[in-house]
This record gives structure tokens, C-alpha cells and sequence, in this order.
């Protein structure tokens, strides 16, 4: 049985809609990356799916329910790692994780559970005195404490430095050989890569595609780019044969080394920006296949994402000492 | 190996979660870890009666008013009532918007904790907090400023149930006036004032018979005029009680008053309970 089906789903704010007749299944066991700019209807998928928000259009089961109306017995079989859950500022890290082990049946020994998420030498740390990563990582611990089935995580890596990115990786990658099933959102694409069985791209509420990570793009991922150099000038050619351009490279320079020789093939990101910018110029079904081809000289490497990572919200201070 | 063989599919909890007795147990203890360690809520709600009796006790030790008794005597009624809505209405009702607005109360709901356990977690660390809040409250009246403990068991079961009544309205109208702030920035500017006019309006720090008459009417709806009476039964000679507006201490109206809040904040709560924040 699958652990999510999304049939017709339809979410309207005041009459604006912003999660469009979506359609979608999830098996058990699989970690399923969604995608998607800002306000495209990422977070109030996922929010219908966990039950915190109402539908207007559409069934939804999860983990065999309705979400809309789900009782704690199935709330227990979910986890959570959400944007905007807060923890008490005045509890240390181990206090905290002590504390909600109490609402679970069986949660993860503690001590085992602060390791797994690297924060062993924080845990007698108060968390008003972590660093917005360390809490992030303290999300995610008390997201899994309760040995979920069905795990949500929503940009569990945004502020994490490319260590705590790793550790969470692995985390993860540890869940999932265990059985649970991810819903992941991200903004960080090589995360999708890294982690995901699958991924879907979402944008202005519709899915523009959900294949498998390694399939993701379809026509879009053919492209390929080969490109060498020769003194101060650059060459780059567009090709779906770069075997064979390359073959001609070499019959023409029989001798020599070819300079800074590359064939690069199109990253989930470059994919990714291009179903967006698709989407945007409203033809999200069939303008991609050749853009591939036609578009030069754009894959800039190192990019960051399309847009600005949001850092997760700092709790407030409950208590202030007065001034 | 034997783990291959194991079935993999046999995980997660299997078993029913906790009781929401068991998580009200648990957030019983946190709530009052929290408590000793908010310095804010130390010093305006815990420690301000305290402080108050011990400044307005030494300046007007002596001073008579209506009843014949010391302002002192009637000043220690006043400020234990005021020591219970400031720990539960003003400090619950600041608290619960803070913890919503930090997304606290998101993780409970994402638990599935029932909210239940919630309200019950806060209303122990309200009950053992008022309790020693009082229980220092009457010590020190007695000892600082010669204020006569209730004189006899009567009088004493009558602390108990004014004192109980009062710390349940002020709790579930905590949990009520948190929904009224938009964020918790305005938290303390929304609740504080509700608390502080009601002290001058009801008989805390001016004596009630003496108070224009409209304002009398304003306090005698609230809950706090109600408690400063109850608690003055309970510190005064019962002979001053003809010195009160209605000349009598009106208990029968005072459990009927605080119950009807009760009940009101109940209904909000029920109604308009809200674990995250209006988006």
C-alpha cells in the first residue's frame, strides 16, 4: 500500500488557488523529494498532508487516512520536521530530548539519538545558546525520536554548515535503509540527488514532473556539454552525441593533450531551473525539450539555488530578563 | 545471520502512544523547570505580591480604614488575590502567546499531544506556584507586619476554596486571553494593562468601598474584585465585613462570579483553542 496517495488535491486562499488539482503517490519506503520556488505550494502540500491544514478539493490518504481527520495513534506513526516548531529556549538539548521522549512509545534511546544528529557536545547546552544549525539539528532529532513510518522533513538542512549537511545525510540515509519513508522538501538540489528515490517539481500549485531522481527531466538531461580549450579561447559545444564529438576531438589532435577537457552533463539543478523557467513562461508541458540544446554557455557550476535559502525562523525569547 | 531472517517490515511504534495522563506528567515538570528558570515570571508574578506587601506594609503600618482594620490587613487580602490572577491569567496568558508564537505549541500539535495534557501541565505549575506564593505570602504578613492568620479552620477552608476557585478562572482565562494578542511581541501589551487597571479597580491598593461608584461596576465583573473580597473574609475580623459595599463578604456571589468565568473561559478555549499561530 502506498504511504501517501494525493488524488485531485486543490487548496484555495481566498479564492486565489495555490495547490492545483495535484496527483500523487508515494510508495512506503521510498524518499521523495519535492521541489519548487517559494510560494509554489510546497510547504501547504506537505502541511494538508500532516494534517495541520484544511483541503479544499481532492482525497488525500496517508499511512491508510484522511489526515484531515487524524487521531494521535496515526500522529505517532508520522514525524515531523517542520519550519516552525520552536523548543522551550530554557531547556538544554538533552533536557529537551529527555522530555519529549515522554510522548512516544518506544523513542529512541537519547543519548544515541543526540549523537546521530552530532549534537553530543552541545547537550548540556540551553538552546537559547545554540547556533540556528545546531537547532535545526535538534528539529530533526525530536522529528525522529518517535520512530516514525512516514518522516515529513522541510529543508532540514537550510542553515546547517557543509559538515552538519553531511551528518544529516547520513541520518537520513540510515532512516531510510531502516524503511521509513521521506517526504523531503529542499531548495538544495544535490540534496534531492543525494537523498531522494524520486523527485517533483512544483510550481504556482501543479507538479510539472515527478520521475525517478536518475530519470528526472527526461528530454532536458540528454544535452550534454563538451568543452576544451585551446590557449586563451573556450570552446563548448551543445551535443546529444558527445562521445562522438569528443572521438573528433581527439582524431584532430592525435598528439597533444586536450586543455581543461570536459563533458558536463546537465545537473538536477540546470534541469530544475529550466522546468521552472518553463513553467514561468506557461508552457510547462513542451518547452523544455529543446531548450536543451539551444540555451549556451548558462550552467554556471557552482551557483547558488534559485533563490535565497530562508534561515529557519529563531524562536523568539520567551523569557526576557528585564533591562 | 539471524537479521536477515528477522522481519523488516515489523517497526515503528506498534503499540498505543502514551497516556495523555503520562504527558501531563511530564509536562507538569517541565512547566515548572521552566517556571524557576523565566526570571521574568519570577519577578512579576511570583515575587510581586511579596514585594508589594512588603513596600505598601511599611509605608501605612498603622493607618485604620473602613472596618477598622489596618490598610496592612486589608492590603495582604488585595495583594493575594492579585498574586493569584497575576500568575495565572497575566504570566499563562503571556506565556502560552510566547510559546505559540515560538512555534512550541506546533511541535506539541505535530506530536499529537492532546491538549489536554497541555492545560493540565500548566495548571499544576500554576497550583504549586500559587500555593507557595501564598504560603510565603501569609508568612511574611504575619511575622513583617503583624497580620493575624485566619482564625480558625473555617476560615481557613475558606482561603482554600477562594483561592482554588480564583487560580481556575485565572488559568482558563490564561489560556483565553493568549489567543488575543496577534504576535507574542505585543503579548505583555495586550494582557499587563487588563491586570494592572483591574488591581487599582478592585479593592487592591485603595480601599473598594471608597472607589467611585463606577468603577465598583466595572471591577464587580471581573473576577479579581471577587478574589480581593473572598480574601479579605478570610484576613479580616468577620465584624468588618459590614463594612463592605454590600455589608456582608457575598460568598454565594463570589463562587457564582468565578464560576460563570470559568465556564466562559472554557467555552473560548474550546471554541477558539489554537496550537499554531494566525498565518
Amino acid at each position: 500500500m502506498p504511504a501517501i496517495e494525493i488524488s485531485a488535491l486543490r487548496k484555495t486562499y481566498d479564492g486565489r488557488v495555490v495547490v492545483h488539482d495535484l496527483d500523487l503517490t508515494i510508495e512506503a519506503g521510498e524518499c521523495f523529494a519535492l521541489l519548487g520556488p517559494n510560494g509554489a505550494g510546497k510547504t501547504t502540500t506537505v502541511e494538508i498532508l500532516e494534517g495541520f491544514r484544511s483541503r479544499d478539493g481532492g482525497t488525500v490518504t496517508v499511512l491508510g487516512r484522511d489526515p484531515a481527520r487524524a487521531d494521535r495513534r496515526w500522529r505517532s506513526r508520522i514525524g515531523v520536521v517542520a519550519q516552525t516548531t520552536g523548543a522551550a529556549l530554557d531547556l538544554s538539548v538533552a533536557e529537551a530530548v529527555r522530555h519529549f521522549g515522554a510522548y512516544h512509545a518506544s523513542p529512541r534511546p537519547t543519548d544515541e539519538l543526540i549523537e546521530a544528529v552530532g549534537l553530543t557536545e552541545k547537550a548540556n547546552t540551553r538552546i537559547v545558546d545554540l547556533s540556528g544549525g545546531q537547532r535545526r539539528r535538534l528539529d530533526v532529532a525530536l522529528g525522529v525520536q518517535g520512530r516514525p513510518e512516514l518522516l515529513f522533513l522541510d529543508e532540514p538542512t537550510t542553515g546547517l554548515d557543509p559538515q552538519g549537511r553531511r551528518q544529516l545525510w547520513e541520518l537520513v540515509t540510515k532512516l531510510r535503509a531502516d524503511g521509513t519513508t521521506i517526504l523531503l522538501t529542499t531548495h538544495y538540489l544535490d540534496e534531492a540527488a543525494r537523498l531522494s528515490d524520486r523527485v517533483g517539481a512544483i510550481a504556482r500549485g501543479r507538479l510539472l514532473e515527478v520521475a525517478p531522481t536518475a530519470e528526472f527531466g527526461g528530454e532536458l538531461r540528454d544535452g550534454a556539454t563538451v568543452r576544451w580549450r585551446t590557449g586563451g579561447l573556450v570552446h563548448e559545444v551543445a551535443t546529444r552525441t558527445p562521445t562522438a564529438v569528443v572521438r573528433q576531438l581527439l582524431a584532430e589532435t592525435p598528439d597533444d593533450e586536450v586543455e581543461d577537457l570536459e563533458i558536463r552533463r546537465p545537473t538536477l539543478e540546470d534541469i530544475y531551473l529550466k522546468l521552472i523557467a518553463a513553467a514561468d513562461n506557461g508552457d510547462a508541458d513542451n518547452g523544455g525539450g529543446d531548450a536543451a540544446h539551444g540555451e549556451t554557455g548558462r550552467p554556471a557550476g557552482e551557483t547558488e539555488p534559485p533563490s535565497e535559502p530562508e534561515l529557519p525562523r529563531q524562536p523568539r525569547a520567551i523569557t526576557r530578563s528585564r533591562s | 545471520m539471524t537479521t536477515a531472517t528477522e522481519p523488516v517490515t515489523v517497526r515503528g511504534p506498534v503499540t498505543a502512544p502514551p497516556s495523555a495522563a503520562r504527558i501531563a506528567r511530564a509536562r507538569a515538570a517541565l512547566e515548572l523547570r521552566l517556571y524557576v528558570r523565566a526570571r521574568q515570571a519570577m519577578v512579576f508574578s511570583f515575587l510581586y505580591p511579596i514585594i508589594m506587601l512588603v513596600i505598601f506594609g511599611s509605608i501605612s503600618i498603622d493607618d485604620t480604614v473602613a472596618g477598622d482594620v489596618t490598610y496592612v490587613q486589608y492590603f495582604t487580602a488585595g495583594i493575594a488575590a492579585t498574586g493569584i490572577i497575576l500568575n495565572t491569567f497575566q504570566q499563562l496568558g503571556i506565556r502560552i502567546a510566547n510559546e505559540r508564537d515560538a512555534g512550541e505549541l506546533a511541535r506539541l500539535q505535530a506530536l499529537g499531544t492532546p491538549a489536554i495534557s497541555y492545560l493540565a501541565g500548566k495548571a499544576a505549575q500554576v497550583l504549586v506556584t500559587t500555593a507557595s506564593q501564598l504560603a510565603i505570602l501569609v508568612v511574611v504578613a504575619r511575622y513583617a507586619f503583624d497580620v493575624p492568620f485566619p482564625v480558625d479552620a473555617a476560615h481557613w477552608m475558606t482561603f482554600v476554596w477562594v483561592a482554588l476557585l480564583g487560580t481556575l478562572a485565572g488559568t482558563v482565562l490564561g489560556f483565553a486571553v493568549s489567543l488575543l494578542p496577534k504576535s507574542a511581541k505585543n503579548a505583555d501589551t495586550v494582557i499587563v494593562p487588563i491586570a494592572l487597571v483591574l488591581q487599582f479597580f478592585s479593592g487592591v491598593f485603595f480601599v473598594y468601598s471608597d472607589l467611585p461608584g463606577w468603577m465598583q461596576t466595572i471591577a464587580s465583573v471581573f473576577p479579581l474584585k471577587w478574589l480581593t473580597q473572598g480574601m479579605r473574609s478570610v484576613f479580616l475580623p468577620d465584624a468588618a465585613a459590614s463594612a463592605e459595599v454590600a455589608g456582608g463578604w457575598e460568598h454565594g456571589r463570589t463562587v457564582l462570579v468565578l464560576a460563570a468565568w470559568i465556564v466562559v473561559g472554557i467555552a473560548v478555549c474550546a471554541r477558539s483553542f489554537r496550537w499554531r499561530r494566525v498565518s
